[in-house]
């Protein structure tokens, strides 16, 4: 072996040493790191297992809450007036569409977007935030749906929903008593947080605005259920965990009769005006009518700039709810209620008579308040007076009971304050007094304005609805009047109806002789003679009613009021209030028919035509012409 | 008959290696199927094929003696630094990177080709020097394994760079590098950290970045980590449960069937699943160590204990990436991860361990 042999071998050698060496140290450094990893490993899955495990329950469940449905409406025979449907709707969300209208555009090569559906896409990104879903298309056909899935990729941002939907299905029936729904805007959220409902309303879209739909918001709404659902990264659920179901809002049941109210309403025609039917046993609102009406449907996905203009600012103002928000002069229907209110407090007696020259003066005042009737109506008392309703005779009984005696024997019944009807947006109208003038304008009550307080002009005004009410306290005898629209109420649950117990009303405390009185007059307002005789024209029942006529424009001293040369819109409104049958009473009815001229010529029919039905279930026949009977007067 | 067919065929094969082997392939294919949802068998095939093909490549490797090896350490080397070359001159841009050569029939990473040919050439070179080495020696082998790692990180591709450079520097280490040197080598490198900074691309120095901090960027470079960590944490002691993870079922976690395969393990699995997977690979390693023990030459004990240590260190990083203490290299979870190339050169690095085991007394004459 030579040396170089040798020392190569223990080079070798050496060289294997060290290499086991660092073997072994490799093997060692391997089992620390390795010991590292499943410390670390330890750690995350054991020590901090339950904070991990929190971490990815949140990434793949969500919870979503699931929209009660809406209660349904009916009225008092079961007829429904809102309900609810299914429907898909096209949705987007703005903010994750890069160009909103060009999408739409390619959009509509695909499905139908008509340019309605544009304006009110266009409203609602307006008045919302871009991050919302917003619904370009409602009311998807099958096959729309199929056509718009096939090129679904085409659209990011665009989605189909299932949703329910509020249907009305009456239309302009009844719609100022019914409301609608319309998206939450941000004065509901408000309203939702203040009233603590803001967990409620998590994926409710729509609220009632108005009517019914408004008032009963809190009993047609429902309580919001939830669902846990499972998603992935992409945000799409996968499949239900759990599911806590909805209670369905609550169904109601309203005082109105839809039938009733289609007679009432078509006994309009095309006349502008109000009537509200009111049973005076118990103040349930048969019929409310505003005419014009308007469609609800219009508003319920929202609706177009367009319609809205056109509803909003047409002269007629269909969306003003005139049974309970129009003001009017009550005209000679008051004198019913002033004539008892003279008897009560002595000021007449029902034998106490008057010789009418056709007008009235004021002692020592050259200024003549006249008649309606220029050679006035001769010897007069009461009967007659609200029989062929004399303003002479009134103009004295207010001059001596005074406006504040007036003032203190009317508000019982109800006027100058709201009825407190159970919807929204009622006004008060106003009933003179010397206090009031005095608060409004800072100014001595004259004896003047107490004259024509005795015919129901001057600074009164009363709602239709304020008017039906005092009829229905008239046709009951005194027992106060308060009007419902809520009957009853279904739990959605139980499907138990709870009828409401109707409001008991004070009673004011009314001599039956006078009375008596004053309902004989009325009957005979409709008997031959009286200025609604052609209301009460073969009638198989008695009617007692008084007509009137509210004044839009004032008559010179001397000046002639011609209808037919002053313009429709400068024309009288006509007024009139009756109940029926007379001696025992089932409706009050108090309407207004605006530029309707006389009350006897164009709403007493309206009257008869209401009557008819309700009492006899006799529709109407073919229509003649509202206003063209001559021979009524007021 | 049967039996000499077996025996021709299993000649060359280490048992109890490839038993583990075997059960960490078998373990990955399972994964796999969870990974790609749990219903189809598409991915679960593909990578079928590729065990088929690289236990194939093992065989092959297997049966090769080492000396043969050594013969083709230099001009594999050669080619994987031209290709390399190649690349940073005509290579094709995928994903902001150059790592792709077309070559005309076909598109190659020369990289991969490097994962082999690095600690072959190394342990060649060793083997010609074996008798004294000088610093000298030490100096040639750092360049040689320095321009192909700069060459890979310039790509860039700091994974595959960080890889070849580990096994090119576990060949130097076991070839008996003093420690002077390394820790000399050690706080350079230290040193230049800032440098190295310097010269990092945006991504990388986010990617970092986000590593030390993956909230910083939760819903981006941060995202990958935050969900691997909630799915492994999330598993707790047992697991969820194959296909039952949901942070794998439900798409959190991304590229779950390849370098994030370990989330979905860990989440399914557990810390006891976890615990058998290293120690299948525990017990891969430390074979691989016996047999670069008692390999007879110096270029198989080199080539055989570099093998190993590479294989740790796939495993190591992956670990250590998924599970948020090593920065996101890129690195696949050896013998799990989907994907044929990887898996190709790792199979065939145990296949030349395997050479090694069963060619002893062929050299030792």
């Amino acid at each position: 072996m030579s040396a170089a042999l040798g020392h190569a071998l223990r080079d070798q050698r050496r060289e294997m040493r060290v290499f086991q060496s660092r073997i072994v140290l490799s093997g060692l450094f391997i089992l620390i790191a390795f010991g590292l990893l499943v410390a670390r490993f330890t750690w995350l899955q054991v020590v901090q297992r339950e904070y991990y495990h929190t971490l990815a329950e949140q990434n793949r469940i969500s919870v979503v809450p699931v929209v009660p449905n809406r209660g349904i409406i009916t009225d008092r025979n079961g007829e429904i007036l809102a309900a609810n449907f299914s429907a898909y709707t096209l949705e987007i969300t703005p903010s994750k569409v890069a160009n909103v209208e060009r999408a739409i555009d390619d959009l509509s090569e695909v499905i139908e977007v008509s340019p309605r559906d544009r304006r009110r896409f266009k409203k609602l990104q307006e008045e919302s935030k871009n991050f919302e879903s917003l619904p370009i298309r409602t009311r998807l056909t099958e096959e729309e749906v199929a056509r718009f899935a096939v090129s679904r990729f085409r659209f990011p941002g665009f989605e189909i929903k299932a949703r329910l939907f509020r249907s009305y299905p009456q239309g302009e029936v009844a719609s100022h008593a019914i409301g609608y729904i319309g998206r939450i805007n941000d004065a509901d959220v408000k309203r939702i947080d203040t009233q603590g409902n803001t967990t409620n309303y998590k994926g409710t879209d729509h609220i009632g605005k108005l009517g019914i739909e408004g008032a009963y918001e809190r009993e047609l709404h429902g309580l919001t259920g939830s669902e846990q659902v499972e998603i992935d990264a992409g945000g799409r659920a996968i499949r239900s965990l759990s599911r806590n179901e909805p209670h369905s809002g609550n169904n109601l049941v309203v005082t109105l009769d839809l039938q009733l109210q289609k007679v009432a309403e078509a006994a309009f025609q095309d006349y502008r005006g109000a009537l509200v039917a009111i049973d005076p046993n118990n103040g349930d609102v048969l019929a409310l009518v505003s005419k014009p009406g308007f469609d609800p449907n219009l508003f319920v996905d929202g609706i177009d700039p367009v319609n809205w203009d056109a509803l909003n600012n047409s002269p007629d103002k269909p969306l003003n709810n005139r049974a309970l928000r129009g003001q009017y002069p009550p005209g000679s229907t008051i004198k019913p209620f002033l004539g008892l209110a003279a008897l009560e407090t002595k000021k007449r007696t029902p034998e106490f008579s008057i010789s009418d020259p056709g007008f009235f003066a004021l002692a020592g005042v050259a200024h003549r308040y006249r008649d309606h009737k220029p050679d006035g109506h001769g010897s007069v008392n009461l009967h007659k007076a609200i029989v062929v309703s004399c303003d002479t005779y009134f103009y004295g009984l207010a001059n001596e009971m005074g406006v504040d005696a007036i003032h203190r024997f009317l508000t019982p019944f109800g006027f100058g304050a709201k009825t407190g009807i159970d919807i929204e947006g009622e006004l008060g109208g106003l009933q003179p007094s010397s206090e009031w003038k005095w608060q409004r304008f800072k100014q001595k009550w004259y004896a003047g304005d107490t004259v024509s307080v005795g015919i129901g002009q001057g600074y009164w005004l009363v709602t239709p609805l304020q008017l039906a009410a005092a009829t229905a306290t008239l046709a009951n005898g005194g027992t106060v009047v308060h009007p419902r629209l809520l009957k009853a109420v279904q739990d959605s649950k139980t499907l138990e109806t709870r009828e409401l117990a109707a409001p008991t009303g004070e009673t004011i405390p009314l001599k039956p002789e006078y009375l008596q009185l004053i309902r004989n007059a009325m009957v005979d307002v409709t008997k031959p003679g009286g200025t609604a005789a052609r209301a009460g024209a073969n009638a198989p029942y008695t009617i007692a009613a008084k007509t009137g006529t509210a004044q839009v424009i004032g008559m010179k001293q001397g000046e002639k009021y011609d209808e037919k040369r002053v313009k429709e819109a400068h024309r009288d409104h006509a007024v009139f209030i009756a109940y029926a049958p007379a001696d025992n009473p089932k409706i009050a009815i108090a309407l207004l028919v605006e530029n309707g001229g006389h009350g006897g010529s164009t709403a007493a029919p309206i009257a008869r035509e209401v009557f008819d039905f309700h009492l006899l279930k006799k529709k109407p026949a073919v229509k003649q012409k509202l206003g063209d009977d001559e021979t009524a007067s007021d | 008959m049967i039996e000499r067919l077996f025996n021709l065929v299993a000649r060359r094969i280490d048992g109890p290696l490839m038993a583990a082997l075997m059960l960490a392939i078998a373990l990955g294919l399972t994964v796999i199927y969870s990974a790609s949802g749990g219903q189809s068998f598409d991915r679960v095939g593909g990578q079928v094929r590729n065990v088929l093909v690289a236990l194939g490549a093992l065989w092959i490797a297997a049966n090769v003696p080492p000396q043969t090896l050594m013969r083709l350490a230099v001009p594999v080397y050669v080619v994987g630094m031209a290709l390399l070359v190649g690349v940073a001159l005509f290579g094709d841009v995928r994903n902001g990177a150059r790592r792709w050569l077309n070559l005309g029939f076909g598109s190659v990473q020369p990289s991969e080709i490097m994962k082999i040919a690095v600690p072959l050439v190394l342990a060649w070179y060793f083997h010609r020097h074996e008798e004294g080495l000088r610093i000298r020696d030490y100096a040639v082998a750092t360049i040689i394994l320095a321009l192909p790692v700069g060459l890979i990180a310039r790509q860039p591709d700091l994974g595959t760079a960080l890889l070849i450079f580990a096994s090119g520097f576990f060949v130097i280490f076991l070839a008996g590098l003093s420690w002077k040197l390394i820790i000399g080598m050690g706080t350079a490198g230290l040193a230049a950290l800032p440098f190295l900074w310097s010269v990092l691309h945006d991504y990388q120095r986010k990617r970092i970045l986000t590593l030390l901090d993956p909230m910083q960027d939760p819903l981006g470079a941060g995202y990958h980590i935050i969900q691997s960590t909630i799915a492994i944490g999330s598993g707790g002691l047992l697991g969820k449960g194959w296909l039952n993870g949901t942070q794998a079922q439900l798409d959190f976690l991304p590229e779950r069937s390849t370098d994030f395969i370990f989330a979905v393990f860990g989440e399914e699995f557990g810390l006891a699943g976890i615990a058998v997977l290293i120690a299948l690979y525990v017990l891969i390693i430390a074979r691989g160590l016996m047999i670069s023990a008692s390999a007879s030459t110096t270029f198989s004990r080199l080539l055989a204990g570099a093998v190993t240590l590479t294989f740790f260190t796939y495993a190591f990083v992956n670990m250590g990436m998924v599970t948020g203490i090593l920065p996101v290299v890129g690195v696949p979870l050896p013998l799990i991860s989907y994907g044929g190339t990887a898996l190709l050169s790792m199979l065939i690095g145990f296949g030349i361990l395997m050479s090694v085991a069963t060619h002893k007394q062929l050299v030792q004459s």
